[in-house]
């Protein structure tokens, strides 16, 4: 079961592609949005720094754009951003309480493993050398959703959205070296322009119902 | 025969040099708060102490509670012995088998506890039921950086992963880095360091480990607290020498002895900062919180092995 000797560049990306994993189950844990926005910036970070060994080792140049774009809108745009609206919306210090949090853990322990058995045959066709990565850039993808269903504050869900889309980047990166230039373009202004919307939301929720609790919006509310 | 002169030399060694360890934190940790601090070598001086004490024993007390102190440092020791401390091809390795380890310390952990409910006071069963829950929750994810470990080396047995490494291509495994850390975190509830126990404290609500050895004294105090030394040392002497091998002496010369004595010896002292800095930085955590903490150290030893089976195996 040895590892076979890899080059230094791809033990690099490996260990990148296991930290951005774990960063993933830091974002499902953190129960703080000051925090958890940071981490989110961190998961930008590795995944920037994977991108950028990928681009290297492949000879791909045109991925080095693709990272630029991840590290100018994940790393600094987005978290400035909601980090920015925290402090607008005077949210703070607010901790949320996420329900049975190692069944949570468990759970995407579980996605991971799920992911790891969908990937197996795509794992066989593929030539790459980044192929291993692809169970783990779906795990992000599941624990990102994962972390949508499970949390109760808006931001929270933002920032699980925004992890879905860092794993979907991630996934095609390794599992094509990139996408087209124009669709990466357009995710990522899409993905802009989101986290602006979001903002508006934000304020938009917290007029209607009081707070950021999307639990309020099930409750129906005669307007008079 | 030169082999088991070497082994009973390293157990020796090994269990000599765990008050220094302890001893050496302390200091760290003292300068590190702008104290003056004890000299590292004051454990000693302590432990010298107790030994020249008389015992006082409660009527109470039946042979479990006289027994236990004796029970508790040898099997410590037992373990302590068979680390592959300086040189991996002694004889003494042939048990030197990381889940027989373990059971040591269950071993040693089970008549603690036992010996801390014996005599009927508050605190004793307390603190027995304390050190219950965390090690049921630590033991767990030791096993599990355990097998992360082992699946990449192909043994259990610590001498020879410990030549695995050293003899392979020198690379990266994302694995043992998880495994690294969720092991540092077990390793730091296990020894009852500060964000789980506080080892300078007798206060009553916060204590684990010192709530057990309460009624204590003397020769029998003297042993129970160098056995909590020894345990420091060994799982010191297991993180650096699983993670950082290199240094260890495979042949038995005097010159690969001297740099494998000198090597642990650094890694120690270093791995002692790192332990100070971090007890300085965080403060001692509410008991219900550790069941999170150790979740964690779980989370980080399965991450360890999903990591391995994704990415490592071709």
């Amino acid at each position: 079961m040895q590892m076979a000797v890899l080059p230094l560049s791809e033990q690099m990306i490996l260990t990148l592609a296991a930290l951005i994993l774990f960063t993933s189950f830091l974002l499902l844990a953190q129960t703080r949005i000051v925090t958890l926005i940071h981490t989110f910036a961190w998961q930008g970070v590795l995944l920037f720094l994977a991108t950028v060994l990928v681009a290297i080792v492949s000879g791909r140049h045109h991925l080095l754009i693709s990272a630029a774009l991840t590290l100018v809108l994940k790393v600094f745009f987005i978290p400035w951003q909601l980090r920015r609206l925290v402090i607008r919306l005077d949210i703070r210090r607010d901790v949320e309480t996420v329900g049975s949090a190692s069944l949570i853990m468990i759970g995407a322990g579980a996605l991971v493993l799920f992911s790891y058995y969908v990937a197996l045959p795509i794992r066989e066709l593929s030539l790459h050398s980044t192929r291993n990565m692809i169970a783990i850039s779906l795990a992000v993808i599941l624990i990102g959703m994962l972390m949508i269903i499970t949390r109760r504050k808006a931001v929270a869900q933002v920032v699980g959205f925004m992890s879905m889309e860092n794993g979907l980047l991630f996934a095609a990166v390794v599992a094509t070296y990139g996408m087209p230039m124009v669709v990466e373009l357009g995710v990522a202004f899409d993905v802009l322009v989101a986290a602006i919307l979001f903002g508006i939301f934000f304020f938009q929720i917290r007029s209607g119902i009081g707070s950021l609790n999307v639990d309020h919006l099930n409750r129906l509310n005669e307007v008079d | 025969m030169n082999g088991w002169a070497l082994a009973v030399i390293q157990a020796g060694l090994l269990a000599f040099g765990a008050p220094f360890l302890s001893g050496w934190v302390k200091w760290v940790k003292c300068k590190l708060q702008c104290r003056q601090g004890p000299p590292p070598w004051q454990p000693y001086r302590d432990l010298s102490k107790l030994f020249q004490k008389e015992i006082l024993l409660s009527d109470q007390a039946s042979p479990v509670f006289r027994m236990a102190p004796y029970l508790v440092f040898s099997v410590t020791a037992l373990a302590g012995s068979v680390m592959p401390t300086i040189a991996v091809g002694l004889p003494t390795s042939a048990i030197a088998d990381v889940i027989v380890l373990v059971g040591f310390f269950a071993l040693a952990r089970f008549f603690l506890a036992l010996a801390g409910m014996d005599v009927g006071t508050a605190f004793g069963g307390m603190g027995s039921s304390r050190e219950m829950m965390v090690s049921s929750l630590a033991e767990p994810a030791m096993l599990m950086a355990v097998f992360t470990l082992a699946m990449t080396v192909s043994s259990t047995n610590l001498a020879s992963m410990i030549v695995n490494l050293l003899v392979g291509p020198v690379q990266l495994y994302p694995s043992f880095i998880f495994a690294g850390m969720g092991l540092l975190l077990v390793t730091v509830a296990e020894t009852g360091r500060i964000p789980v126990d506080n080892p300078a404290t007798h206060l009553e609500l916060t204590m684990i480990h010192e709530a057990m050895i309460l009624e204590y004294t003397g020769r029998h105090l003297a042993l129970m607290e160098w056995a909590a030394m020894l345990k420091l040392m060994i799982y010191g002497v297991l993180i650096a020498n699983l993670f950082i091998p290199w240094g260890v002496a495979i042949a038995l010369t005097p010159m690969t002895l001297a740099v494998g004595l000198a090597a642990i010896t650094g890694k120690l002292l270093l791995l002692g900062v790192v332990l100070a800095v971090a007890e300085t930085g965080l403060a001692k955590m509410r008991l219900f919180r550790a069941p999170q903490f150790l979740g964690l150290a779980f989370i980080l030893c399965l991450l360890g092995m999903l990591s391995h089976v994704i990415l490592e195996v071709r």
